[in-house]
């Protein structure tokens, strides 16, 4: 059945596949990468590797949009199946281990053939390469990388009487604070929330920040092991679910990822958490002083890395590995780090990106772009599973089971205990 | 055609029908609130997107914005093959199966029918899983023709054609035939033209099916060269970094733009050809 | 005649309209029975028979309860508002209303528009305080509410979204048969002294019936095939209370990537789906063609 299809289909794909134009002396490489409307990202991107095309005219390089990152890992295993991977892309590096077990992708350490490239590989900040390494080989070259950061509204400080400078300390004092925030009209509706987080899309990465302050991380270095009912954990969920639930100083419910910013912007939420790669954006759009700092502490502070590793794909035709290595190390170098550090509010993952000459006028006239700086002793590496997938879904659904009050916290995160052990039993030995 | 058909019966008092006329006028509003809304936010800067004032400034940024953020202009040619992939495929396999149907009697006739119809229930949708493992074993992942492949025979086509064929009157069939003309040349000469009006419904349901098709292609495309508009407005719109309503209102105008300005100079054949294709 | 040619011809008409069904609807579908039973390769791992396993999982898979009771609600809730909704509109445009071209034009554009286009729209009409919804719905005193972050509200607003998508469509199918409707049967009501409701009640809905059958069904099926707009306001949250079996198939399969596992949920979607055919083709076809 499968042949006569075949014999059919390769009739239709003579008629219909669009043959790419590539001349037959230049390497070209597909490059996948996450992108989302709102930032400039897609021309900050194209523009580097217009830039890199240029210094190396036998690579040719299609960079190719690939939607948020879990589609992203949907399509790069889709490919790697169907034998024709991207020679690279960017995906979180919470997905590290799925890509090892499914084979997929290349360890770095193979295309080291310098003296040069092991420095440009250690050069890296520990913090970002925690989630690259598994069985002592180098898995992925940090890229977008982010963490969470604390934003808030000055005007709104001022409106409540607080020093418009100083950004709540620890988690009282977010309680505090957002209690003073709260602005409700005339009929008891609530104009402004005090505080919010998002819990769509990755609500495990913000209880990671969370549990990280409460001393506590979410899983093993191994990626085999999670830690979701820890009674610290527990608290940290339930700290997360009293400021909505007990204070009702946060917008009851589940708070979309993508409405939370636009929340702060529009003044309805005087202080938010969210990632990093937001401070460009926010800056730029709001229409008050913004205040920034890391995360507020609990018994520590603590704050978990996030955002996404350029990975080299195993199966694709070598010269297009070695083109794509060429291609990582150019958007990694200490230059382009700081370039894009600047441009998107990505972190600069390299210390030398830190002190470049543009680097340092750049935080001369914007210092809030170094505030994710001052996180770096507090960063926790990123929470990180075989079958990721399924076990981020399982905690998520937890947490937000919690957040909407059908669960208790400590019964939720058994629950979702319980059934990561049953996804990681296969991979623990 | 649709006329104004007055219903003569009388009986409740003035008032009642007035409200009757205000709800129905406040139906309509509720349902077109969201497309002028849609019409409202991508014409208009971000700030107006919850403040509406009559003299707000008119502007197209937000389309030149969107059209250099994603590669339209591929989406829509992606579209436009695939669209004329299925189209012609599934007009010709459907009008052969079809005229099988309406004039040949062989054993097998009605179980052969009756199976395919089962398209019409278990769609392509439930078994993507299945299909998907198919597309890959051909090495049609990320193709356009793996994106039409579960759509080329389509079973409400070989139905309302097979229900067009049988009002055919014999005569015209036999007068041909006394002519010498073979069956392929009955078909072509005397069926086909006679169902015209229907193929032209057909395809306009087909048409704007296709265009708006998003779950399939979504699971078996993955780049720019074979993702059709639905899955590049997805791709475009997922919100990692905050969203503006502006220009994705933009770009969900821009993709519908040719079905839209279709539907809008083509109202009544367009409903017209809707109902048809819907009479059994 | 040359019998023996004839007998061919249709076998040859219908080669290629049987090739592609078979290949993308009969074979797939008892693959999926088939490898519902297997377990998935993996790595050097060969595939292996498990029986009734992934099964036993499915019963013992909260996610899928909840996923089986979301589209039961969602089809009970859609269909007939659906129907409801199609019905009036289609009674509104063919009445002798002022400006029913324009209203038939409003009710139909949300069937054209693409489904995703249309629900990123939405998000932002359910955006909580100032999205679309609250802004209006404040004007009347209401408080502010997180549509879609709140369980007892977010399965229903994938339903509103749905509902106004489709309504439009399924009109269309009640004005042809009003149009075809006797006038007569009107004005003999009238001259009757029936009133408008009674006659809507006794004549015209009777007469509607098979449309709405036909509407039903095709509603129903809607209800199982769409779930662009999950994907997009959603996705299934919060904590499962909008995910519906599809969107579930779509996760295990293309997220997770255990398609034995998708095998076996989509199999449960297939027994469904044959079951309402076979009320389709069984038992309501018959009626009609008896009334």
């Amino acid at each position: 059945m499968r042949k006569v299809l075949k014999g059919m289909a390769s009739l239709l794909g003579a008629t219909f596949l669009t043959i790419s134009a590539a001349s037959s002396a230049q390497v070209e490489l597909d490059f996948y990468y996450p992108v989302a409307v709102g930032g400039p990202i897609t021309k900050i991107v194209e523009d580097m590797i217009g830039r890199f095309e240029q210094a190396n005219p036998d690579i040719k390089v299609n960079a190719v949009y690939s939607g948020t990152n879990p589609e992203t890992l949907s399509k790069v295993l889709t490919a790697s199946r169907a034998g024709k991977p991207p020679a690279m892309a960017v995906m979180t590096a919470l997905d590290m281990y799925t890509l090892v077990d499914e084979d997929v992708i290349a360890p770095i350490d193979d295309f080291l053939k310098t003296e040069e490239d092991k420095a440009w590989l250690a050069g890296f900040e520990p913090a970002f390469m925690w989630n690259s390494q598994h069985d002592g080989k180098t898995w992925a070259v940090p890229f977008q990388r982010s963490t969470t950061l604390f934003y808030w509204n000055k005007d709104a400080f001022k409106a409540a009487g607080l020093d418009p400078e100083v950004g709540p300390q620890n988690w009282q004092e977010i309680i505090d604070f957002a209690t003073k925030l709260t602005v409700k009209d005339a009929s008891g509706n609530v104009t402004q929330w005090g505080v919010q987080a998002p819990s769509t899309l990755v609500p495990y990465w913000i209880l990671q920040g969370y549990a990280a302050q409460n001393g506590a991380r979410l899983g093993d270095e191994t990626g085999t092991k999670t830690y979701f009912d820890k009674p610290e954990v527990v608290e940290a969920l339930q700290f997360w679910a009293d400021l909505g639930q007990k204070y009702k100083v946060m917008k009851p419910g589940v708070i979309e990822w993508a409405t939370n910013p636009k929340d702060f912007l529009e003044g309805r939420a005087a202080m938010i958490t969210t990632t990093s790669g937001n401070l460009t954006n926010i800056k730029n759009t709001a229409k008050f002083p913004i205040g920034v700092q890391i995360m507020p502490g609990h018994k520590q502070r603590g704050a978990p890395t996030g955002g996404s590793n350029m990975y080299i794909m195993k199966d694709a035709p070598a010269e297009q590995q070695e083109a794509a290595f060429k291609l990582a190390k150019f958007l990694a170098s200490t230059e382009l780090a700081s370039e894009w550090s600047i441009k998107t509010g990505y972190v600069a993952t390299r210390a030398d990106a830190w002190e470049t000459d543009a680097m340092k006028a750049y935080l001369k006239e914007f210092p809030l772009a170094g505030v994710s700086r001052e996180q770096f002793p507090y960063l926790i590496p990123e929470f990180s599973t075989h079958d990721s997938q399924r076990v981020q879904r399982a905690i998520d659904d937890a947490i937000q089971a919690v957040l909407v009050g059908s669960k208790s916290a400590e019964e939720a995160l058994k629950a979702a205990q319980q059934e990561a052990e049953r996804i990681l039993k296969p991979y623990q030995d | 055609m649709i006329q104004a058909n007055a219903s003569p019966i009388a009986g409740t008092n003035g008032a009642s029908r007035a409200l009757e006329t205000v709800g129905a006028y406040m139906l309509a509003l509720l349902w077109a609130l969201p497309f002028l809304y849609v019409v409202w936010t991508a014409f208009h800067s971000a700030e107006y997107e919850v403040n509406f004032n009559l003299f707000a400034p008119i502007t197209l940024e937000n389309f030149v914005t969107a059209w250099h953020s994603a590669p339209f202009a591929r989406y829509f040619l992606n579209t436009f093959m695939l669209i004329t992939m299925v189209l012609a495929s599934q007009l010709v396999v459907c009008t052969l199966a079809a005229y099988a149907f309406a004039k040949y009697d062989f054993p097998g006739k009605t179980i052969l029918f009756f199976l395919v119809l089962v398209q019409l229930m278990i769609m392509p949708e439930a078994l993507m899983v299945e299909n998907y493992a198919t597309a890959a074993s051909l090495g049609l992942v990320d193709t356009i023709v793996a994106m039409g492949l579960p759509y080329l025979a389509s079973a409400f086509g070989i139905f309302l054609l097979r229900q067009t064929f049988m009002t055919v009157p014999k005569e015209l069939d036999d007068a041909a035939r006394i002519e010498g003309a073979g069956p392929l040349k009955i078909l072509l000469k005397v069926y086909v033209p006679l169902a015209k009006p229907v193929y032209i419904a057909y395809g306009l349901v087909s048409v704007s099916y296709h265009w708006n098709n998003l779950l399939w292609p979504l699971v078996v495309t993955n780049s720019v060269t074979t993702r059709p508009l639905t899955v590049g407005l997805q791709v475009f719109s997922s919100p990692d970094q905050g969203v503006q309503w502006g220009i994705i209102s933009a770009a969900a105008l821009m993709t519908s733009a040719p079905l839209l300005i279709g539907f809008l100079l083509f109202q009544r054949q367009f409903v017209q050809s809707f109902m048809r294709a819907g009479i059994k | 005649m040359a019998r023996s040619r004839f007998q061919l011809a249709p076998w040859i008409l219908l080669l290629p309209a049987t090739v592609l069904l078979v290949a993308f609807t009969h074979y797939p579908a008892v693959m999926t029975m088939v490898k519902s039973l297997y377990r998935l390769p993996k790595g050097s791992r060969p595939a292996k028979f498990v029986g009734t396993e992934h099964y036993v999982s499915m019963i013992n898979d909260p996610v899928f309860w909840a996923s089986l009771k979301n589209s039961m609600i969602y089809a009970l809730g859609t269909v007939p508002m659906a129907i409801g909704l199609s019905m009036l509109m289609a009674i509104i445009v063919n009445s002798a209303i002022k400006g029913r071209s324009l209203m038939r034009m409003f009710f139909f554009l949300p069937t054209i528009l693409p489904m995703i286009a249309v629900a990123n729209i939405w998000l932002f009409f359910y955006t909580p305080s100032y999205g679309l919804i609250d802004q209006f719905l404040s004007l009347f005193g209401f408080e502010q509410h997180n549509w879609l972050g709140d369980p007892d509200t977010a399965l229903g607003s994938l339903m509103v979204t749905a509902i106004w998508k489709e309504a439009g469509f399924f009109m269309i199918f009640y004005l042809a048969a009003l149009q075809q409707m006797n006038p007569t049967l009107a004005e003999a009501a009238a001259l009757e002294g029936a009133g408008r409701w009674y006659f809507f009640r006794r004549v015209t809905f009777p007469l509607l019936m098979p449309t709405t059958l036909f509407v039903m069904i095709n509603a129903i099926i809607n209800s199982f095939r769409l779930i662009d707009h999950v994907i997009v306001l959603t996705r299934g949250g919060p904590d499962n209370a909008s995910t519906i079996l599809l969107y579930y198939i779509y996760m295990v399969a293309f997220r997770y990537w255990d398609t034995a596992y998708a095998s076996a949920l989509t199999m449960v979607l297939l027994v469904i789906l044959a079951g309402l055919a076979f009320i389709q083709f069984g038992i309501l076809d018959r009626k009609i063609h008896y009334k």
